[in-house]
């Protein structure tokens, strides 16, 4: 093998990556073999798949085109939970080598397994991944995501390791030595939540170490939704290109698709997770280029087949080839969770609109968070929003005109009256994994 | 001739202005004057330190904002008409005022009045003209 051409920037693509260059008429035709396998295999192994099908009066040989994808029942979370813990393995333990498992904060725990072929799928995909970010051998990439039974650590470090960066797996957590590692080990890439690393940066700046003055200059970021204001405030402050990932462990977890070179959109490796968009109210398949919810059906996984699995995630397909050359097609950048939304006085109301309207005032975004509650019997939603340097006035009437500009921004964008509340830097807690918006406290 | 005051936002909730107050003790910083903004919900603490860099270091250690700005401290005559007078003279030369809080009491009949012009600079200058006493930030350590 040419270990010289193992780098993805300015030097060609990873072999590895191959699969992201395919012409379009040979990716359906892998797909649709894959699909077919992978419809077989779940209807032979997963008895609860099959007993959808059976309902439906479906079979793994109606399966003749991509389009008959649609004639398969979706699955959804409930699914996972129902079937705790391996109800929905179609191999036998002896094959599984690793399994995964989520924090269970709204009930049971969803579980998720891989086979060794799995595994070395799940390193080839976020190989792609960090190929696309144009990590490469030589890199030294502090992987912040936490290791163990979430799919964030472990799937960061296999692909890490395939694609020869030198991985120091600090996991999540201790903020200070994060720093300290990142500036003693001359780190070059970072990958953790986007939150995280605003946190990271925050914590740097009062170490005193600033990060553009380190060779930091790549972040993989993902696990939650974030915005291009998010992006714009990392990439400023912290002198780097942040990359947005996407994944979740029901499909395989990271590594399912990832932005590249280009910023515009998340390829998502095609060849193993076939993306469709549905309506999320009729479930009818919509369009490439509508906005809906994204379903994906995993074609290679072989230990857990995930099929028509409704992500909750909302976005839209981008069929206009990308200017990077991959063929694979792209998903706009996931800003919202059909699970985030809230519904206020009868509003559905997203975070991530609360974010754009933060956003929109100082062209800053501040740290913040949303918090309901019932005051006599009536919905309440107030905003906190935490003043930074660059939002301060010593002058009482610019603090205040900064107030009514706040709350005049979220009541034009997300047509509810809020209250806003201007708190003390740090007074909101941070946290150290997925990012937390939204402090519901109306009870039931 | 201009002093430098540091600035910090505090929420309106108990203990608040006290933490802020306990991390420039905790550092030694002494406080020579200082003005609280209030709102319903939030307050800006202005401060006359003794020594401002390390009031700002030890606000900021302490998780507080600290923002530098300059102001002007104006000797008034403690009379009747002293502070009207000096805002006479301001008011000749066009100066903006944006804030203004006294100086902690000094013995005799002379008080000092902190005074955030829009133009400090065009202040120092327009008042010192004017005859009125611009009180240098080593001549408030000694009061």
């Amino acid at each position: 093998m040419m270990r010289e051409n193992w780098n993805d920037v300015g030097q060609g693509f990873h072999p590895v990556s191959a699969p992201d260059y395919l012409p379009a008429a040979q990716l359906r035709e892998l797909q649709l073999r894959r699909l077919k396998a992978v419809v077989e295999r779940a209807y032979a192994n997963v008895a609860p798949f099959r007993e959808r099908m059976v309902e439906r009066g479906v079979t793994p040989a109606d399966m003749r085109t991509l389009e008959d994808i649609a004639k398969l029942p979706f699955s959804i979370k409930t699914d996972l939970r129902d079937n705790y813990p391996f109800g929905l393995f179609a191999s036998p333990m002896s094959e599984i080598v690793r399994l995964h498992a989520s924090s269970g904060t709204t009930g049971k725990p969803i579980v998720v397994a891989y086979t060794q072929e799995d595994l070395q799928v799940w390193a080839s995909v976020m190989l792609r991944t960090f190929s696309a970010a144009g990590i490469h051998r030589g890199d030294i990439v502090q992987n912040a995501y936490g290791y163990g039974l979430f799919t964030g650590g472990l799937g960061a470090h296999y692909g890490l390791e395939a694609i020869g960066a030198t991985v120091v797996p600090t996991s999540g957590g201790n903020t200070d030595r994060q720093v300290m590692l990142m500036r003693d080990f001359g780190v070059t890439g970072i990958c953790c939540t986007p939150s995280y690393f605003l946190h990271l940066i925050e914590r740097a700046g009062e170490l005193g170490i600033n990060l553009r003055e380190l060779p930091l200059r790549t972040g993989i970021f993902g696990a939650e939704p974030w915005s291009e204001g998010m992006r714009a405030r990392i990439e400023q402050e912290s002198g780097i290109k942040a990359f947005d990932i996407y994944g979740l462990s029901e499909i395989i977890g990271p590594g399912v698709g990832s932005e590249c070179a280009a910023q515009a959109g998340l390829h998502i490796f095609e060849d193993h997770f076939y993306p469709e968009i549905i309506d999320p109210e009729t479930c009818r398949v919509l369009p490439d280029g509508e906005e809906g919810e994204l379903v994906l059906t995993t074609l290679s996984k072989r230990a857990m087949p995930m099929i028509r699995y409704r992500t909750r995630d909302i976005t839209h397909i981008i069929t206009e080839p990308c200017s990077c050359g991959r063929t694979v097609r792209r998903i706009a950048r996931v800003a919202r969770r059909s699970d985030d939304m809230f519904i206020i006085r009868g509003v559905n109301v997203f975070p991530s609109q609360i974010e754009t309207a933060l956003l929109s005032v100082e062209g800053v975004l501040p740290h913040y968070r949303i918090l309901l509650s019932r005051e006599h019997g009536l919905d309440q939603m107030n905003v906190e929003v935490e003043i930074g340097a660059e939002l301060f006035s010593d002058q009482v009437s610019a603090m205040e005109a900064l107030h009514k500009r706040l709350a005049h921004a979220v009541e034009r964008i997300t047509g509810i009256r809020a209250g806003v509340r201007l708190v003390e830097p740090h007074s909101i807690p941070r946290s150290e994994g997925k990012a937390r918006r939204v402090w519901d406290e109306r009870g039931e | 001739m201009k002093v430098t005051q540091i600035s910090t936002f505090i929420e309106n909730r108990p203990g608040r202005l006290h933490a802020a107050c306990a991390a420039l003790a905790d550092r030694g910083v002494n406080i020579h004057t200082l003005s609280l903004a209030d709102t319903a919900e939030f307050g800006i603490l202005r401060f006359v330190l003794a020594d401002p860099a390390a009031g700002k270091a030890a606000l900021e250690a302490a998780g507080y904002l600290a923002k530098e700005t300059e102001v002007v401290a104006v000797e008034v005559p403690d009379d009747a008409g002293g502070l009207a007078d000096i805002l006479a003279k301001a008011d000749a030369a066009g100066l903006n005022i944006e804030y203004m809080y006294a100086f902690s009491m000094a013995a005799g009949r002379r008080a000092v009045v902190i005074i955030r012009f829009t133009d400090p600079d065009r202040a120092v200058e327009a008042l010192s003209q004017q005859g009125v006493n611009v009180v240098a930030p080593v001549e408030l350590l000694s009061r």
